[in-house]
């Protein structure tokens, strides 16, 4: 396997990510699961390079990106659940009390 | 043709089939479980990559800790998932362009990329202990600020959700600190033979 098999991989996955986001763009969940789709095709490009390369260093990345996101999601469910409590919908094109 | 190619072609095609099912499922519990196994699958490609620590992590925290998140929160909340999804055919063509702009110009990029002809690069000492050797180490202080992001998150969560409950009766130790003997106590003076 050279390194190209996963950097083709980890494209495919990114590309299926951003995609995602433009299908699912009223259900914030899905979208919240596309992002995790996108950090993921990030981790396994980290993974790669830190193989190929000899260099421990895009391991340690990847554990931060780990954190960060599993902190982004644990954040991101409870505004959506505060939301859905005080306006019973998660519909994005609802979310817009402050006009943007 | 080695076994670890086997593995890697069946990982990767388990990974973009599940990362497919991820974004074009109608039921979004189905889109969690497919999140689940497109971790699962990509845990599997770490360990051929020879990042085990980070495979079981993977498994770990995202099958057991994230995605559980994402199920409980998709079964808890009563959203008409079918009425989000009922207009989602219209945003199609603009994704599929989109991704596919998007594909073009990474397959572009990995196409002029060529100096990677040569294999992995076989590690001195084990994974795990790499990992915690450089973490440790040079990472410490990056490490320790990852360990507060968690915690302002965990906090963060339950001071999101947490919703104060009226008609509860609950000990208020501030209150009950508060009290004097002055409005605890009131004394009367009763005249002999008079008390009930």
């Amino acid at each position: 396997m050279s390194l190209n098999h996963y950097l083709v991989l980890g494209a495919i996955l990114f590309t299926i990510g951003i995609f995602g986001i433009f299908l699912n763009r009223r259900n914030v969940i899905v979208i919240m699961m596309s992002i995790e789709l996108i950090l993921l095709a990030v981790n396994i490009n980290f993974v790669a390079f830190s193989r190929y390369m000899g260099n421990v260093d895009g391991q340690i990345v990847t554990f931060f990106v780990l954190a960060v996101a599993a902190a982004e999601a644990a954040i991101g469910l409870a505004i959506l659940v505060a939301f859905f409590r005080n306006r019973a919908t998660i519909d994005v094109e609802e979310i817009d009390s402050m006009k943007g | 043709m080695m076994v670890t190619d086997v593995f890697f072609y069946l990982f990767a095609t388990v990974t973009v089939l599940a990362a497919l099912g991820v974004v074009g499922a109608r039921n979004p519990v189905h889109s969690v479980l497919f999140l689940v196994l497109a971790f699962f699958s990509t845990a599997g490609l770490f360990v051929l990559l020879g990042a085990e620590f980070l495979a079981a992590i993977l498994v770990m925290v995202y099958m057991g800790a994230v995605a559980i998140l994402f199920l409980f929160v998709v079964m808890m909340l009563d959203v008409d998932f079918a009425r989000l999804r009922r207009e989602s055919v219209r945003y199609l063509p603009l994704g599929l362009t989109v991704g596919i702009v998007m594909l073009v110009e990474l397959a572009l990029m990995l196409g002029h990329h060529h100096g990677s002809s040569q294999g992995p690069v076989a590690e001195k000492v084990e994974n795990t202990l790499a990992i915690g050797q450089a973490l440790y180490t040079r990472y410490l202080y990056p490490f320790e600020v990852a360990s507060l992001i968690l915690l302002v998150a965990l906090i963060g969560a339950v001071a999101l959700t947490h919703r104060e409950r009226k008609r509860v009766h609950r000990q208020d130790i501030a209150n009950q600190l508060a009290r004097t003997k002055g409005d605890a106590v009131e004394l009367r003076k009763v005249a002999s033979g008079e008390g009930a």
